[in-house]
């Protein structure tokens, strides 16, 4: 039988944490490495730890960027978490320029330290609703909410209407959640981030079926 | 707003969950899984075991109780004691962690710190500092449970680890832990004025007074407390209530 989601392993990261927040919330996880398993899957998760640039030279290594692109094109929802977030923008600048893969125009920047502004940006932050979070994955989210960072780059949408949530750092505002048709993705860990991060998986879930039919 | 994460910290002795004065004296308090499970439902920001014993005896039996644990508590999971290679991090990160504390293997090969930040992440890599008072303003960093000198000043340590890939650092005051006579103020600050990582300030907590005392003068980002909660000395609910109220942000529950 068919996974309800289909995480990608491309050496990036803790897989583990991520299946069993959504096996809590009922879904059925699969783990590929393999353009095949992408093509074919119900709904997509990449997760990502590290550096932007060893994430897209692992996914390209492992030619996993054009069946990503080609089961997104196809509608297979996506959820991006903290670097897999990051990778969906058109590039990046950690350690040298990169490129990403560009499904959500904008960049990723270091977020500016100093002045008690410590990089990386580790806890807990309240999440701002940058438009209303109705038919997204945010659906379900109660208000107000709090979600778990840790990150020492960030996302800037060129399309304000891709932000679904941002939050505020000590002054700086930090992009927490982007979406774009069937594409979601978190700066943010919702499988760390509580009660709320566990309405977020449920929420892509559940957003996600009517795409399939 | 600035946010201050309040981690409970679990101290583990094989099966149990152990607290002691300056970490010895070790003392049974429970089933971890119990504590850990109630911390989460109060809203710990998260939760980190310290495996008492491990760096004594050359092993880690946390497994187990990382896997359970990680299997129904969804906020971040901080694994020490005994972590020696990167084997045993990978062993921790498959069981459910998702960072590792490791102070003694880094003390004795500090590029450990770089190749656990190359091959997991910073954020994966936390220093565990043991500190206690070396003189005026000076403070030493101790290995095996703060049991063995290193010869290492514990803020020069602090700065080469955060140089060498560390993402946060744990601080542990060995003579303020489990005392509840309040943090190492001055320690806290010397640490987290020195480095750009976050600084957890460990050891000595209380009262929720103690721990709003640790951010505000302490400069920590975040404290570890374990006796003010294992005891019921202050609740979670009353430590966020309270941080609150000072201006910082807490998280709702």
């Amino acid at each position: 039988m068919m996974s309800d989601v289909t995480i990608i392993d491309y050496g990036m990261g803790n897989l583990f944490s991520v299946k069993r927040a959504f096996e809590h919330c009922g879904a059925s996880t699969a783990v590929t490495d393999a353009a095949d398993g992408i093509r074919t899957a119900r709904r997509l998760l990449l997760p990502g730890v590290g550096a932007f640039g060893d994430c897209m030279d692992n996914l390209r290594r492992r030619r996993l960027i054009d069946p990503i692109r080609d089961a997104v094109a196809a509608g297979t929802p996506l959820l991006g978490i903290c670097v897999g977030m990051q990778v969906l923008f058109e590039e990046g600048d950690e350690f040298g320029l990169h490129e990403g893969i560009g499904l959500f125009r904008g960049r990723v920047t270091r977020i500016p330290g100093g002045g008690g502004r410590k990089v990386p940006h580790v806890g807990w932050a309240a999440l701002v609703p940058a438009r209303p979070w109705t038919q997204t994955a945010f659906e379900a989210v109660q208000e107000p909410a709090g979600a778990y960072f840790s990150h020492s780059y960030a996302a800037q949408p060129a399309d304000s209407d891709d932000e679904l949530s941002h939050v505020d750092y000590q002054g700086v505002r930090i992009c927490a959640a982007v979406r774009r048709g069937g594409i979601t993705a978190c700066q943010f860990h919702p499988e760390r981030s509580g009660a709320t991060g566990l309405q977020v998986l449920a929420g892509f879930l559940r957003t996600s079926v009517a795409l399939e039919s | 707003m600035r946010n201050v994460r309040v981690i409970a910290r679990l101290d583990i002795k094989g099966a149990n969950l152990i607290k002691g004065i300056n970490l010895e004296g070790l003392r049974v308090v429970g089933d971890p899984r119990e504590f850990a499970e109630r911390y989460y439902r109060e809203g710990a920001d998260e939760l980190l075991y310290v495996d008492a014993v491990a760096s004594l005896y050359g092993r880690n039996s946390l497994i187990d109780l990382v896997r359970a644990t990680a299997d129904k508590l969804f906020v971040p999971l901080t694994v020490g004691g005994g972590i020696r290679s990167v084997d045993d991090v990978t062993a921790l990160l498959r069981a459910g962690a998702d960072k590792v504390a490791v102070n003694t293997a880094a003390v004795k090969n500090p590029a450990l710190i770089s190749e656990i930040a190359r091959r997991f992440g910073r954020q994966c890599m936390v220093l565990y500092i043991e500190a206690k008072a070396s003189g005026s303003g000076r403070w030493e960093a101790y290995t095996d449970g703060g049991r063995e000198h290193s010869g290492l000043d514990a803020v020069e340590w602090g700065i080469r680890g955060a140089e060498l890939g560390a993402g946060e650092i744990l601080l542990t005051s060995v003579d303020r832990e489990g005392t509840g006579k309040g943090f190492d103020i001055e320690l806290g600050r010397a640490v987290a004025g020195a480095v750009d990582i976050p600084v957890i300030l460990s050891g000595g907590a209380g009262s929720a007074g103690d721990i709003v005392q640790a951010v505000d003068a302490g400069a920590a980002d975040a404290v570890a407390v374990a006796r003010v909660l294992h005891y019921g000395q202050a609740s979670l609910q009353s430590i966020r209530a309270l941080l609150s109220g000072a201006g910082y942000y807490a998280r709702p529950i």
